[in-house]
């Protein structure tokens, strides 16, 4: 059989190949004569077929069918081809190999063969890819050759012991004798390699931390004997003597001195220096100086170097290179949270970031923006943010906008300005928001009462404009649902009300529900909003219509909307403003989580601790504006009254919970006390919103008879919400036999001093008795 | 630690790879056609890093190579460009102006230099002449071999 053609000739033949298919067709022709010749069993060529073997595999063709040849090369006797042996295990045989096993018996074998090159071999391919189970064997041999004189052979074993030790975490006990004097060594790579080792050591267990942390003096001099020391033509780089050695000992400095002050202090003065004398004009440099920033971040150091650092990152922020302008980002990211003022002062430097052509600069710009926002720059770095929105490629928008959601809701100066931010949003990154800020934006849009007209008009607006992006069609279509009323009037404090016709509007919601641009989601939205409508608007029929038609939908969920939206108009009716009535002011479980918002189906719930189902009850709609007309007014907001008795029990329950909160130290107050009916309101603090005020009412009645349908209302201010759950019972027992409770949750977000007016009804011997009073006696631990 | 060096072409083709964590072949290939789409779609002066899973990909353009690695998290970026570098230096030095075809053409010879280089993903020798007579070294006793057998290795 002629020779097996040479491995260039294989190769300059291969590259000849015009198409994929010839490439493929050569290929399989040598892999034939390779396979024959493995069978022949012929030592003379083994080594030159594996390696055109390792050449074919690296143009991505197969060739597992080389595997065992490659374990008889690394036996054979000849270097050559225990080298190409090598380099095939490394590159064809991996742990989840059953020949990879056999190979330790090799390794152990040439781990001790006269020639270092050799051994050189085992090691290196013992630690690229030694399994457990070959490093649980021949951890000892390895051990060994740590502690040999020939540096060739220390600086490999060592770094095979890392290897080990990141397999078998348990056998590095094994290595610690051996690592006694190995930073002694004079040996550039031994030295290099050691400090690996040592890292390796202290990161994954804290005794040996605690046992290396005697090696900082010794570290420090090291260091300090290559900053110092005269130019190495051997290990210089750009005027640096070992870059690699020296952020290589600094990142073991950081992790020695982390927590640690004795540590922390004998480094100081060496971060120092290194921090001033090194030279910034090319990569190198800087590379050591991050590596100092991030090491004086980490450990307990003064605050001096500390503002040494930072100003180095400031410095890197302002550098040519895009290189170390990301790393600086990076960098100052890490640090913000506990450096945040140090941060602060860099930051028109990072917001210019945001306007850099590079993506990933971009993005971590983008996320140190974030974390910079406070309630002192919220108005300026929103408008920069904005902008960035505004023109950032599509993989940004949805992180920003939700960065932007989050921003806004913790740092918001006013409300106006809340909801202008998420409109802007809205309208410009619509489609990216995440699906759960559509409920949350819903909430905050309601718990807005004064913003009601204004946002309904703006979301109005912003549908005639676009219905493509979904979020903001859903929100929009929910909001008109709700305030539609408020649309249609023309009534807007804030801004130049536009002029809208009942039909204008229907017109609008009708055209997202047949749209193709409109998701399932989005239609059940509009189809809801459009029965809510009902309660609001005058002219019935027109929904009526739409709803019947909607019944016979393919869509199921659509569908079964409309038939029960249908069962309302015909069988329920009387029960349909009710159930359609405004939603009520919703709490937050959590600032940052979804909320408890409680829609099926267009029936309202409230969203309290009450979850019952409300039975038809009379129109509430009716006692709020009856409030309105007494009390005069604009600067009073109708309650939002839920009105279901419910059991004594759930409101003792309810009160119950309060009083476990250990917290409260308001003191009680009589709010009212007039022809034998006294009224005391107790105080807590809801958790875990403390900007509401929960006020529980204790009525009594020191007359000799009962009052009967007792029902008690209350208004607050502007600037306030309120809540009134439902009451206990509607007797107030006479002669002070038992109280009547109910609670009052008041929100109060700009703490202001909470007034009250409230109004009193009941029956007392048969005769009907008002009364209204005002309460301003509220003690101040109560509202601030 | 790294945790995969690789040398590919403009066009894509892959001209080294070394890893330094057990892979399956599979997921090996995944990760060459990932990041290789990554960096090749990169613009021509854009910064070095990106970031792929939760690994930091560092890659450097050397006439028609790129040189590519992934980092883990603690390691320093731009002490990386440098151990790319340096790899690119001691290939120079051994081939004498290195261009892609040595690479191709002697691509056994490429690894060996890194084994001297770098080991398990960290740098093992910080010395140019260090590595530089080891190969030489190595070499030498390949060749004695040679001599001795009388033929061309492979």
């Amino acid at each position: 059989m002629p020779a097996p053609i040479r491995l260039r000739e294989l190769i300059r033949t291969i590259r000849t190949a015009r198409t994929q298919a010839e490439e493929r067709e050569m290929i399989q022709k040598e892999c034939a004569a390779i396979r024959s010749s493995f069978r022949e069993e012929d030592n003379t060529y083994r080594c030159r077929n594996v390696a055109k073997l390792l050449y074919m595999h690296m143009l991505g063709y197969p060739a597992h069918f080389g595997q065992l040849e490659c374990l008889k090369l690394i036996a054979s006797q000849k270097f050559t081809d225990k080298r190409i042996g090598y380099l095939g295990a490394m590159l064809l045989l991996d742990e989840r190999q059953d020949v990879h096993l056999l190979m330790t018996n090799c390794i152990k074998n040439d781990l001790n063969h006269s020639t270092q090159y050799v051994q050189g071999l085992a090691l290196c391919t013992l630690g690229c890819m030694g399994s457990s189970e070959m490093c649980r064997d021949l951890a000892g041999e390895v051990e060994k050759l740590l502690k040999t004189s020939n540096s060739y052979l220390r600086k490999k074993a060592a770094l095979c012991a890392v290897h080990v030790i990141r397999k078998v975490p348990e056998l590095m006990e094994m290595f610690l004798p051996a690592t006694k004097n190995l930073l002694s060594e004079k040996n550039h790579g031994v030295l290099h390699t050691s400090v690996v080792l040592l890292t390796e050591m202290c990161e994954r267990s804290p005794d040996m931390l605690a046992h290396f942390r005697k090696l900082v003096p010794q570290l420090v001099r090291i260091l300090k004997n290559l900053i110092m020391s005269g130019y190495s033509p051997e290990h210089d780089v750009s005027g640096i003597s070992d870059p690699f050695l020296q952020v290589r000992i600094l990142r073991l400095l950081r992790i020695l001195g982390k927590s640690d002050d004795d540590s922390s202090e004998a480094m100081n003065d060496i971060l120092a220096q290194v921090a001033t004398n090194t030279e910034t004009s090319k990569n190198v440099g800087n590379a050591i100086l991050y590596e100092t920033v991030l090491t004086i971040m980490d450990i307990k150091s003064e605050s001096g170097l500390r503002v040494l650092a930072i100003n180095i990152l400031g410095r890197f922020l302002l550098n040519n290179d895009k290189n170390i302008r990301y790393v600086a980002l990076t960098s100052l990211l890490k640090t913000v949270q506990t450096d945040h003022n140090a941060v602060q002062r860099h930051r028109s430097t990072i917001v210019d970031c945001l306007k850099d052509l590079d993506v990933s600069i971009k993005r971590r710009a983008m996320e140190l923006s974030f974390a910079l926002v406070n309630g002192n720059n919220i108005r300026g770095m929103m408008k920069e943010l904005l902008y960035f929105l505004d023109s950032c490629d599509p993989e940004f928008k949805a992180d920003c906008a939700s960065g932007v959601f989050l921003a806004a809701e913790k740092y918001a100066p006013s409300k106006r300005w809340h909801i202008d931010t998420i409109m802007r949003v809205l309208t410009t990154a619509g489609s990216y928001v995440r699906d759960d800020s559509v409920p949350n934006l819903i909430q905050l849009i309601t718990n807005s009462v004064e913003m009601h007209a204004y946002t309904v008009q703006r979301l109005y607006k912003a549908l005639l404009d676009d219905i493509s992006q979904q979020p903001l069609v859903q929100v929009a279509s929910w909001c008109i649902g709700e305030y539609g009323d408020l649309l249609v009037s023309g009534q807007c404090e804030e801004e130049e009300p536009i002029q809208v016709t009942e039909d204008e509007v229907l017109d609008v919601l009708e055209g997202l529900l047949v749209s193709n641009l409109s998701a399932a989601v989005t239609r059940g939205y509009s189809l809801t909003a459009i029965m809510k409508l009902s309660t609001r608007f005058s002219g019935v029929n027109r929904i009526k219509k739409v709803v019947s038609i909607y019944g016979s939908s393919i869509d199921v969920e659509l569908q079964q909307r409309a038939v029960e939206y249908n069962a309302l108009f015909k069988k329920y009716d009387h029960m349909r403003p009710a159930l359609l009535e405004r939603m009520p002011i919703m709490e937050k479980s959590a600032s940052n989580g979804p909320t408890e918002i409680v829609q099926t189906n267009g029936e309202t719930e409230p969203s309290v601790v009450d979850s019952k189902h409300p039975p038809p009850v009379s129109q509430p709609a009716n006692q709020a504006n009856d409030l309105l007309d007494l009390l005069g007014g604009n600067d009073v907001v109708p309650v939002i009254q839920t009105t279901v008795p419910t059991k004594p029990a759930s409101a003792g329950g309810e009160l119950l919970d309060l009083l476990g909160d250990l917290s409260l130290t308001i003191p009680p107050m009589t709010a009212y006390n007039k022809n034998g009916l006294k009224i005391d309101f107790t105080f807590e603090r809801a958790n875990p919103n403390p900007n509401v005020a929960v006020i529980t009412i204790h009525a009594s009645n020191s007359t000799e008879a009962d009052m009967t349908d007792f029902v008690f209302q209350a208004a607050v201010p502007k600037t306030f919400q309120l809540q009134l759950l439902s009451p206990s019972s509607n007797v107030v027992p006479a002669l002070n036999q038992g109280t009547v409770t109910q609670v009052i949750r008041v929100l109060n977000p700009q703490k202001q001093q909470l007034r009250m007016r409230i109004k009193l009804t009941y029956t007392l011997k048969g005769s009907p008795v008002q009364d209204l009073a005002e309460v301003n006696n509220f003690p101040p631990q109560s509202w601030q | 630690m790294m945790r995969f060096l690789l040398l590919f072409s403009r066009q894509g083709k892959l001209r080294l790879q070394k890893w330094f964590t057990p892979l399956t072949d599979r997921e090996k290939k995944k990760v060459i056609r990932d990041v290789m789409a990554l960096v090749l779609a990169r613009p021509p002066r854009s910064c070095n890093f990106l970031h792929w899973r939760d690994i930091k990909v560092v890659y450097k353009r050397y006439a028609s190579l790129y040189f590519c690695t992934g980092l883990e998290d603690q390691d320093n970026e731009l002490l990386t460009l440098e151990v790319l570098h340096r790899y690119v230096e001691l290939l120079d030095k051994y081939f004498g102006n290195v261009c892609e075809l040595d690479i191709i053409f002697n691509f056994e010879k490429a690894y060996y230099i890194l084994d001297e280089f770098l080991m398990g993903g960290e740098v093992l020798e910080t010395s140019k002449v260090a590595v530089s007579v080891s190969m030489e070294n190595a070499d030498t006793l390949q060749e004695t071999m040679e001599e001795y057998m009388n033929r061309p290795a492979f």
